[in-house]
């Protein structure tokens, strides 16, 4: 356990924006992931995505890691931002490409506005 | 492996007396539900904080392989 706990800490210090998910950016393989994926997708993000079902020691690494039992889990700037409720959520509000502007992480404004006004 | 709606309710009503509780089950399986939680312990709390408080409720009933629950869409919000 304690290899993967410092595989992960490696990756989140070492890229701006890492999504664990089940599947790939490209191929997800569970709702929930391809959900928070397409959003990351969506506002061109460019993002480091790692597939837990690769590696199950991994997938319960990282859920002991957040103290968060669901995967997907998104990390921007080596922090914790949150599972598909919360980013979906964060990302109807604004909050998200907020977040980003904040972290001076690129993202494809015009799709944030878009994202914005068809929820507010 | 399923949980029942009215068990997650239970679950949550322990963790939070005060609180509202809405427990939807979305796919009548016994494995996807959906549940908002309105309480003053959320005061001041980060989403994610109230999240956790809320899976810690749960005792591990999502947790891992054996988790019964395999997905919880979950909305919290602080009590005004």
């Amino acid at each position: 356990m304690d290899e993967s706990i410092g595989k992960i800490k490696k990756e989140v210090s070492e890229n701006n924006v890492v999504l664990y998910m089940k599947g790939t950016s490209s191929m997800p393989q569970c709702g929930f992931s391809s959900k928070v994926a397409g959003v990351l997708n969506y506002l061109e993000i460019e993002y480091r995505d790692i597939n837990v079902l690769e590696d199950e020691s991994l997938r319960e690494g990282i859920k002991q890691f957040s103290d968060w039992p669901t995967i997907p889990q998104l990390y921007v700037k080596g922090e914790f931002v949150g599972g598909c409720d919360i980013v979906t959520e964060m990302a109807m509000t604004g909050e998200l490409d907020k977040l980003f502007a904040e972290k001076g992480i690129g993202f494809n404004l015009e799709a944030a506005n878009k994202i914005r006004e068809a929820n507010n | 492996m399923a949980i029942e709606g009215h068990e997650i309710e239970s679950l949550i009503r322990e963790a939070f007396p005060s609180a509202s509780i809405k427990v939807e089950d979305l796919a009548g399986d016994g494995n996807h539900y959906s549940a908002t939680v309105i309480a003053k312990e959320f005061q001041g709390l980060t989403r994610i904080k109230q999240h956790q408080l809320v899976y810690t409720a749960l005792k591990g009933k999502m947790d891992g392989p054996n988790g019964v629950l395999h997905a919880l869409a979950l909305t919290t919000k602080p009590l005004e």
